[in-house]
């Protein structure tokens, strides 16, 4: 049923767009750029379809990054497992959808709490008992994350009919781009994400307490503000954002394992390149990787696009480690 | 009545410092066999290939490829930088040597040297923008360029793309294949032992320690990371040259996931900082991992259950506590 589902939106999109449409699984499926055509495209044919189109990717990558930036940016506390909730996320909504038969609403909402739940339980067992230890926390979480992975691929979560299904089928043109209404919904939701993001942790009490433990611990405990169950939270509002990108990301592709380990690499990308503290600096670094993606593909071989990440990451770290926007210079060595 | 626990040095122990340890063979086979036992037994082991079996006497070899990447890992760990990429020495070693192998048709004596200086440069050199980065942020870009390079290697096709080089030269014969592991492990080993224990390793700590006050020593702490990250590339260069001519074919699979997480699994449960204790740590794990060969991917989530549990409930890992007992002995005392 929810193969179905996607062949109907697939082929409801033109072929040339089709192929120019950019799925967010490296794994599973490359970017084809015009078939055929191997000289540049003429800049005024394409140029509507670039915008739109590296807008999409830039805010997939915003999403994508924006949960891993809040519990690791903001508030300090190492999240490697992000890769993991995400995929988790995934199939959580999958299994609802499929064995339980849950409507899709409940089965989102399910999903969410579920999955914010796991974050919070992640930070009581594992990381309140090595809190401070910058190694073991890193160590500890990335090996929770591969666990997590790796226990799906064992379980036999690989096949093509995992997939989940669109929010809501059609598509609209804009600016004669045809543009359907789940990527439509990708840019809506993170945008407004990103937005909530700054709004909350610059101004509510939650949000600036996730600051504050960030900063400074002593003087926010001495402040009255609970540092573990802060680090908690963020942690479990972090995974929530996670499964929020998720369930909006994966309708596009199959869920695939390997989009796991991808997903933590954008979050770091974008985190490194934007500024791991600051709002602002994830969504200009994902509009910049993002057009840079789109443009690499189109003009370059589609597969470059990965490299994209290396690059960045590599001119980042040499020119200005604490990022674009990052203020603290917690990347640099206190030099 | 209420007791305390006491912890003492023994008595052998406090009578063995310095030239004392030459009064007597008790003492000196009590600093001797900690260190003469392992090398002995790994020299020994490939000789008992008929009692053994072939099996495992290629884990034996596999296992000793490990405890070369743990190794590296470890001492990389002792200047500070946490990487949760090896891969991206094991992989640079096995491409290079592959490729001179495959395009220039060279022996593998002069193959896999060259493999494990050239892996060790180009991946130090590929480092050296991220040595500023603080331990955490080190690790996290660290985890990215085996992932990144896999990926560039799929697209541009070059050196073999997804099929890799294969049909290369193989070892001479068996002997060779089993003793230069071994002989590299022991030597990495008791090498990188001394290596930290002398003025150089001293420097080495004390960045890790403390990078300010070594800067103020006016020491250049980036030169000396890169001298450490080179050395140490070496070591899982070598790991990863050798492998290339004993499988006779490399591939993506060099930069696996797999040959990360290894090494940082047997280190943490050996012990991090004692280079003894990701050797042990690599000689418990290997053997396990052949045993549940079985189960198939279950192995990965084993190694992160070990992995977590080693992080968050036996820091110090297995040798650090079995040091412990040998130097130390602990009883109640009676405090009233």
């Amino acid at each position: 049923m929810a193969v179905s589902l996607n062949c109907e939106i697939v082929e409801s999109i033109p072929s040339e767009v089709r192929n120019l449409r950019v799925c967010f699984g490296f794994a599973s499926q490359p970017l084809h750029s015009l078939q055929g055509q191997s000289h540049p495209h003429s800049l005024e044919k394409m140029l509507p379809s670039i915008v739109i189109y590296g807008l999409v990717n830039s805010v997939i990558l915003a999403l994508t990054a924006i949960g891993f930036s809040l519990t690791f940016g903001i508030s300090g506390v190492a999240n490697f497992a992000y890769g993991g909730f995400y995929i988790f996320s995934g199939f959580v909504v999958w299994m609802l959808l499929n064995y339980l038969k849950f409507p899709f609403v409940l089965a989102i909402i399910v999903t969410i709490g579920v999955t914010g739940l796991l974050g919070f339980i992640t930070y009581w067992v594992i990381l309140l008992r090595v809190r401070g230890i910058a190694l073991s926390e890193v160590i500890a979480t990335f090996a929770l994350g591969v666990g997590i992975l790796e226990l799906f691929r064992w379980l036999g979560f690989v096949t093509y009919e995992f997939t989940l299904p669109y929010l809501k089928k059609g598509m609209i043109m804009i600016v004669g781009v045809p543009l359907d209404y789940q990527r439509l919904s990708i840019i809506g939701i993170g945008l407004a994400l990103v937005l909530f993001l700054y709004f909350f942790t610059h101004y509510t009490r939650v949000g600036l307490a996730f600051r504050g433990i960030a900063q400074n611990e002593r003087t926010a405990i001495s402040l009255g503000i609970k540092s573990d169950r802060t680090a908690a939270l963020s942690l479990a509002f972090g995974s929530a954002m996670a499964s929020v990108a998720a369930i909006v990301i994966l309708p596009l592709g199959i869920i695939s394992i390997n989009t796991g380990y991808e997903v933590l690499l954008i979050a770091v990308a974008v985190g490194i390149v934007g500024g791991l503290e600051s709002v602002p600096g994830i969504l200009v670094a994902s509009l910049i990787l993002g057009y840079a993606q789109i443009i690499t593909g189109t003009y370059f071989k589609p597969e470059w696009m990965m490299v994209v990440y290396l690059a960045a990451i590599v001119l980042v770290l040499a020119i200005k480690p604490s990022g674009l926007f990052g203020k603290f210079k917690e990347l640099e060595e206190r030099v | 009545m209420k007791y305390r626990k006491e912890r003492l040095d023994r008595g052998i122990k406090a009578r063995c410092e310095d030239i004392f340890a030459l009064s007597s063979y008790r003492e000196m086979l009590y600093l001797l066999l900690p260190r003469a036992l392992p090398v002995i037994i790994l020299l020994v082991l490939p000789l008992l290939k008929g009692v053994i079996g072939l099996y495992w006497e290629k884990v034996l070899m596999i296992t000793c490829i490990m405890g070369l990447l743990a190794l590296s890992w470890d001492l990389m760990a002792s200047v500070g930088l946490i990487s949760l990429g090896q891969a991206l020495f094991f992989g640079a070693g096995a491409y290079i040597t592959g490729y001179l192998n495959y395009a220039f048709k060279l022996p593998p004596i002069l193959c896999i040297p060259l493999g494990a200086l050239g892996g060790a440069l180009f991946s130090t050199l590929l480092l050296l923008p991220v040595l500023r980065l603080r331990g955490v942020y080190f690790a996290i870009v660290t985890l990215t360029f085996p992932l990144l390079l896999a990926r560039f290697i799929e697209t541009t096709k070059i050196l073999g793309g997804t099929e890799g080089m294969s049909a290369l030269s193989p070892l001479p014969n068996i002997w060779v294949e089993m003793y230069v592991p071994v002989l590299a492990l022991l030597v990495c080993l008791f090498g990188f032992r001394r290596l930290i224990n002398e003025d150089y390793g001293l420097v080495l700590q004390g960045i890790r320690d403390n990078d300010r006050a070594v800067m103020s020593g006016a020491i250049n702490i980036y030169w000396f990371k890169a001298q450490a990250v080179f050395i140490a590339g070496v070591a899982g260069a070598f790991a990863g040259a050798f492998m290339t001519h004993y499988t006779q074919v490399v591939g993506m699979a060099a930069f696996a996931m797999d040959y990360s997480i290894l090494p940082l699994t047997a280190a943490v449960l050996g012990g991090v900082g004692s280079f003894a204790g990701p050797v042990i740590g690599a000689f418990i794990l290997m053997p396990l991992s052949e045993v549940l060969r079985a189960v198939g991917t279950l192995r990965v989530v084993f190694y992160s259950a070990i992995l977590i549990i080693c992080v968050v409930g036996l820091p110090e890992g297995i040798f650090h506590y079995m040091r412990r007992k040998y130097h130390q002995f602990e009883r109640m005392v009676d405090v009233g």
